[in-house]
């Protein structure tokens, strides 16, 4: 018994706060609910039977029309979600569109995470020529619109997955390299690292062991919003036709086509995928709300933000 | 203005320099150093004949060694030259400025929205903090986050163009005043009060609603927790309990006091919003056919008219530098604390 406490002690830490806090609890179980779904939904890599229908989830086939089916038919207690141009049963690829979002999202997040906090460590602990030159280029990316960059870089590589998480990689780098570095300018002059400098430890060990610890926390705020973020600008790069090719089910493809519908009254083609996407995008940008509460004692005490 | 004022605008002008040379020349390098080819992307990669592809490497210039594609690149953006538009056949610079009107009208009033909702909702939230006001507003404010601004826009069609049948669809003015109306400033609601055309005046204020409330609200939910936290703030502060024990009205304390003081870090930061203005005009300019800088990228991009994509990025980079340089010049005028 001690043991597993002991084990898992740092679970136990880490779920402490979820039992007082509503925020946290709300966008965990969202973005649960679609990680599962996206799981038992999405595609399963097995060229016979991409998206699992033998196993009856989710009730057909979302890249297949349907000859029996109507076109364009509303919501009804057959196809819940209604059919859409190609005959196909919207419910199906609402429930089977969110893998690419969150495929897209988290790894380009984490390319980016990678990336840009390495360079902000070596960039805040170094200094000098190299600090300036890579918080002048950080910064000149930083001001650029994100969403513009990200969808032009993507449109000059081919369409896809890969394309769009590293679009979204690249665009995110300053976000991280600027928070990193910023915690490294504040940690670097603090007691402890006077005192790990003063016993002579190597300047390796201060960084990884010292400093790099104490950004973590600043990391981790920012990068749930950086996923609510990806999430969006994914499915902004789908809207417009860069996401995957179809027919592969795409909540902004999705409702790219349903746009041409609109003013013929057709409003299940994009109301669905979009709750998807502002339920998805919405559950990361409550965990980022509760993560900076947690975080930031100053805050929690004040009750405010 | 002082001399102070002086010295301080010359280096903020003389530090833009290195960050444009900086910023466009990350704008090259990823353009041209991504994975893929931009030359086959650009012509859709499939069963390209390689005399084409050769072809329009030469075009474009893409055929030069990569440095002297880099001195080519600057030499031109220095003299204003951005090319042909492939798509268009026009000069891509005289394109973009011909639809920068559009965008800024847009772009205008989408503060104007954001600032609407987001501040008054913010003055609330904060005034009735931890109550079930404020909850609500909160969640609305991380609600705005989270929603796909595209897709707003089309919601908002959907209920407010196609069902209620109040406010037009898409674009900037009725299909009436297409041919009979000539642009001055193309700022149409400019143009319209110049013109003094009521009924055109009213056509464009219709036009303009959807698009503004759905870049508006990309801002608003920033904009209601910037307010919501400086007016905490400032309502702890001495004076307002001064003013409170003076016997004012809570009305008057809060919006006179109060959010006086606390708009100054929120007017701070409104004007460095651009960027994330100008990423929601690409959406909504798509979603409503507006014909400004940020749609053009996009119809330049699915038609792989490289000379425009690349143009228009340099556009809005420099044009988004300019933007912060001046405001940041704004407030140096208005803040003398901006320039310690």
């Amino acid at each position: 018994m001690q043991v597993t406490r002991f084990l898992f002690s740092p679970i136990f830490k880490l779920l402490r706060p979820l039992k007082r806090h509503r925020l946290l609890q709300i966008g965990l179980a969202i973005v649960a609910a679609h990680i599962i779904m996206a799981i038992i939904c999405g595609p399963t890599g097995n060229p016979d039977d991409p998206y699992g229908i033998t196993r009856r989830i989710p009730p057909y086939d979302p890249t297949k029309s349907y000859r029996e089916f109507p076109r364009l038919a509303p919501p009804s207690a057959e196809h819940w979600m209604g059919t859409d141009h190609l005959q196909r049963d919207v419910f199906s690829r609402v429930i089977s569109g969110g893998w690419a979002p969150i495929v897209v999202a988290f790894s380009s997040i984490a390319i980016s995470l990678t990336i840009g906090s390495i360079l902000g460590w070596i960039s805040g602990f170094a200094g000098g020529l190299l600090d300036r030159v890579l918080s002048l280029t950080m910064d000149a990316i930083y001001s650029f619109p994100s969403m513009i960059l990200a969808i032009a870089l993507v449109a000059v590589m081919q369409p896809g997955l890969v394309p769009m998480i590293m679009a979204i990689a690249v665009v995110y780098v300053p976000t991280y390299f600027r928070v990193t570095r910023a915690e490294v300018l504040q940690v670097r002059e603090q007691t402890f690292v006077e005192a790990a400098r003063a016993v002579g430890a190597p300047w390796r060990r201060i960084l990884l062991r010292h400093i790099a610890p104490n950004t973590v926390n600043a990391i981790m705020a920012v990068s749930s919003f950086n996923i609510a973020d990806a999430i969006l600008t994914e499915a902004a790069m789908s809207f417009l036709g860069y996401g995957l090719p179809p027919p592969a089910p795409d909540w902004g493809f999705d409702i790219q086509n349903g746009q041409r519908f609109l003013q013929a009254g057709y409003w299940w083609l994009i109301t669905f995928p979009g709750l998807m996407i502002l339920s998805l995008s919405l559950g990361f940008g409550l965990i980022g709300e509760a993560v900076s509460d947690l975080l930031n004692p100053k805050r929690r005490r004040k009750k405010v933000g | 203005m002082g001399s102070s004022v002086v010295k301080y605008i010359i280096q903020r002008v003389l530090l833009t320099i290195p960050m444009l040379f900086i910023l466009l020349s990350t704008v090259f390098l990823m353009l041209r150093l991504m994975p893929g080819d931009p030359v086959l992307a650009m012509l859709g990669g499939r069963n390209v004949s390689p005399e084409l592809i050769e072809q329009r490497r030469r075009e474009w210039g893409l055929d030069k060694p990569l440095g002297t594609q880099y001195v080519n690149y600057f030499w031109r953006i220095l003299h204003g030259d951005f090319g042909r538009s492939s798509r268009t056949g026009k000069p891509v610079i005289k394109e973009l400025f011909r639809r920068l009107p559009a965008t800024l009208e847009l772009a205008i009033w989408g503060i104007f929205f954001a600032a609407l909702f987001g501040i008054t909702t913010g003055i609330w939230a904060a005034v009735r903090a931890d109550r079930a006001t404020d909850h609500a507003i909160r969640i609305f404010h991380i609600g705005s986050f989270a929603i796909p601004i595209f897709w707003l826009g089309l919601i908002l069609q959907m209920i407010f163009a196609v069902q209620l049948n109040w406010l037009p669809v898409a674009k900037r003015v009725s299909g009436i005043y297409a041919y009979t109306f000539s642009p001055i400033t193309r700022f149409y609601l400019l143009d319209a009060i110049i013109l003094r055309d009521w009924k055109l005046l009213l056509d464009v204020i219709k036009h303009l609603i959807l698009p503004a409330v759905t870049l508006g609200i990309a801002l608003t939910g920033f904009l209601g927790r910037m307010t919501r936290a400086a007016m905490l703030e400032v309502l702890d502060a001495d004076y307002i309990t001064t003013a409170r024990s003076k016997g004012l009205k809570e009305r008057v304390v809060v919006l006179k006091h109060a959010l006086r003081n606390a708009l100054i870090p929120i007017v701070t930061v409104l004007g460095l919003q651009f960027a994330i203005l100008m990423g929601g005009a690409v959406l909504t300019e798509t979603v409503f056919s507006w014909p400004g800088v940020a749609g053009f990228l996009v119809r330049s991009l699915d038609a792989r008219d490289w000379n425009a994509i690349q143009g228009t990025i340099v556009f809005i980079g420099i044009f988004i530098t300019t933007v912060n340089l001046i405001v940041d010049i704004l407030y140096s005028i208005i803040d003398p604390r901006v320039r310690y």
